[in-house]
């Protein structure tokens, strides 16, 4: 085991990827001889050469189209989106290109793109975004979400090692925030949901960066005995957790950092509601982004996006119901 | 870097065909007729209420397909159009496929999935079309881009129409295969209309010139003479092969139906259509053939006689199964690899004519390259190489 941030974890599985599989190679707008805006690929250059860790032009759609094509000839390409925002350049590529490959032919696309998403730093409107519902909406794609750093590297692994295409969505705001103990070497983390901390009156249902406001918020709630599910994977959802944290707690709280209609939440919402309303004591509660574009002052932000205080009142709420 | 249209013509004489033998010859028009004879078999089934959904044909435009797919080895990779019906009759799809594909039958090559000419048999080296055109040619610029970095002699083919070069994927890949000099090939099939829009609203300049803004070779050619079609593409071909990167080859012909069958085409006027049809690209070659001998009848007949068998076979080909609807939207496993196609040109690289439908092998014996005695393509390694040259 390594100490590493969650950042540290993505770079760690891109190079392990790099080392144990020639058929991978990156492909991305200033990632190889700069290491990327975000230097999660700083150093790569020197050891894989320009042609494995390959500064694009700045075209999204040409970077995933060119990817869906090297990937049905045997390559196992992982594309950077600078920021997730971007992805909405290379949205026709993605969903009607790669995801309806497999079900429309038969043939096999297995690309990884990479999302650094979500706010919480004055990123604005266009490199603040947390597109996954998106993606959840479009057959034939899956979507991951780590919230931790041992995640962040296995699940990359798994999403690198499938043969589909895979959105994963990089929390920015969790790039050097988060720390965490990392098994060495390649391990593949499953597509499925992990109890973040157990619990049994209240369940609050959180991925990415909600699940540390989650735990912060219910740390000490009023010596209520909270639970935090940690989605992970949004596509494939893991359905059967969601019901036995249900089934457990009978009281629910879901939390998005995207906009509130039609977020992944809403989709745990409707799971619950068709399948776990015998086991509920109390209302669905959500809470999420509005759906308003992610504004720049440190003030407005900070009054969109779901706070440690907006989950702590909506639990207290749902518990003396 | 650049060069001008005039001087890659210099170079390459429009309509030469030093490199075409008679039974290739042939086979050029074998597959024209094929590809018309099942394209008015299937709008006969729609007109009789058996073929789902619309119809899309490519009549009158046959050469495109027929000629620059020929000139295609076997581990060549292909994304093709849906007026294209002819490349995949060259890539070896047998007729009852086809129209098992148009009537949505579980033989069909997307099992029903899909419909029209929305397929590409990828046994076959082909991957199949979207209806976002012309987002294939980034697919197609990936495989050369991964051809390239594994250090293959091989290349990619794709086609597009006039309307296509309105979007920015246009752009994009043609940029991208010209700063990376790709061993791609885009064929532009420019056949006057999109759905109704002429070409004096899609561009304000012949697109073909914007090739040497990209850094590469832009050829026009006659889109209805399927043997100088063969021609800008065995040429195109030689340079990627060569390294000397992408080819844009503008084929302007003329699409002699509407954009799909309940399309009157009321907004082309008459005499655009009077005078395209003295240039039909089949009776061209028909023509060609018996100057030289050939009894062209003979082979109409026995193309028409293959083309009754198979539309048997397909009306009598099971639906899909309902239940199976949902099913292989994600890939359980590592997937099957793209195979390689049939290449009928004397002077293919691994050369075969298969049967039809009959599973391709490992390339693992691909044939000498023509006028290369010695020199082998390199090994498609089952799609599985690595990602360096």
């Amino acid at each position: 085991m390594t100490e590493l941030t969650y950042l540290q974890a993505i770079s760690s599985a891109l190079r392990d990827e790099l080392r144990a599989d020639e058929r991978v190679l990156l492909m991305g707008e200033d990632i190889g001889v700069f290491g990327g805006a975000f230097k999660v690929t700083d150093g790569f250059i020197e050891e894989f050469g320009p042609e494995r860790v390959m500064d694009t032009p700045l075209a999204e759609s040409a970077i995933i189209g060119t990817a869906i094509g090297a990937a049905v000839v045997g390559l196992r390409p992982v594309c950077e989106m600078q920021f997730s925002d971007f992805i909405s350049c290379g949205f026709d590529q993605l969903v009607n290109v790669a995801g309806k490959m497999h079900y429309r032919q038969g043939l096999a696309v297995p690309i990884t793109v990479r999302l650094p998403s979500g706010g919480g730093f004055s990123g604005g409107p266009f490199h603040s975004q947390n597109p996954e519902a998106w993606f959840m909406h479009a057959p034939g794609i899956k979507v991951v979400a780590p919230s931790t750093a041992e995640d962040a590297k296995g699940l990359l692994h798994a999403a690198i090692r499938d043969p589909n295409p895979v959105c994963f969505m990089e929390h920015k705001h969790l790039y050097r925030r988060i720390k965490g103990e990392v098994p060495d070497g390649v391990y593949e983390t499953p597509f499925r949901a992990r109890v973040a901390r157990p619990g049994s009156d209240l369940v609050v249902i959180a991925y990415g960066a909600m699940v540390h406001t989650a735990l912060e918020a219910t740390e000490d709630l009023d010596d209520a005995s909270v639970e935090v599910l940690d989605l992970r994977s949004l596509v494939p959802l893991d359905e059967e957790a969601i019901l036995e944290s249900v089934a457990r707690c009978s009281k629910v709280a879901i939390i998005d950092e995207a906009n509130a209609t039609c977020a992944a939440g809403a989709q745990v919402a409707a799971l619950v509601a068709e399948r776990g309303f015998e086991d509920l004591d109390g209302p669905v509660v959500r809470v999420a982004t509005p759906d308003v574009p992610i504004p720049f002052s440190p003030p407005l932000e900070a009054a969109v996006l779901p706070s440690v205080d907006a989950v702590k009142e909506a639990c207290r709420e749902l518990l003396a119901y | 870097m650049a060069t001008n249209i005039a001087e890659a013509q210099a170079k390459e004489p429009a309509g030469s065909t030093p490199h075409l033998l008679l039974e290739d010859r042939v086979w050029l028009l074998r597959a024209m007729l094929m590809m018309r004879g099942l394209e008015e078999r299937a709008m006969s089934l729609y007109r009789q209420g058996k073929l789902p959904g619309s119809f899309y044909d490519g009549y009158g435009q046959e050469a495109v397909s027929a000629g620059a797919a020929f000139a295609m080895g076997r581990t060549d990779r292909l994304c093709i159009l849906h007026r294209d019906l002819a490349a995949h009759v060259i890539r070896g799809v047998s007729p009852e496929r086809i129209l098992g594909q148009y009537l949505g039958r579980d033989t069909g090559i997307t099992r029903g999935r899909d419909g029209n000419v929305h397929f590409g048999d990828f046994r076959l080296g082909c991957v199949g079309m979207v209806s976002m055109l012309p987002d294939m040619m980034l697919v197609a610029t990936g495989m050369a881009m991964a051809f390239k970095l594994r250090g293959e002699r091989r290349c990619a083919m794709t086609w597009f129409g006039d309307g296509s070069t309105s979007r920015g994927d246009f752009h994009e890949a043609m940029n991208w295969a010209g700063v990376q000099k790709l061993p791609v090939i885009f064929v532009l099939e420019n056949n006057q209309y999109a759905y109704s829009t002429p070409l004096d609203k899609q561009f304000a300049v012949d697109p073909v010139e914007r090739a040497a803004a990209y850094g590469f070779v832009g050829v026009t050619v006659d889109g209805n003479d399927v043997e100088e079609m063969f021609e800008a593409a065995r040429a195109a071909r030689e340079r990627a092969l060569a390294g000397e990167g992408p080819t844009l080859i503008e084929a302007v012909t003329m699409r002699m139906h509407g954009h799909a069958a309940h399309d009157d085409m009321k907004y082309v006027p008459t005499e655009q259509v009077t005078e395209w049809r003295k240039r039909d690209p089949v009776e061209r070659q028909e023509a060609r053939l018996r100057t030289l001998g050939v009894d062209v009848d003979e082979l109409r007949a026995a193309v028409q006689a293959e083309i009754d068998v198979a539309t048997e076979q397909a009306l009598a080909a099971p639906m899909p199964d309902p239940a199976t609807a949902a099913s292989g939207v994600f890939s359980e496993g590592e997937g099957e690899p793209l195979g390689d196609g049939q290449a009928p040109w004397s002077g293919a690289a691994g050369r075969l004519v298969r049967p039809p439908d009959v599973a391709s092998q490992p390339d693992d014996a691909a044939g000498a390259e023509l006028g290369e005695p010695g020199r082998r393509a390199a090994p498609a390694a089952g799609e599985r190489g690595a990602a360096r040259g």
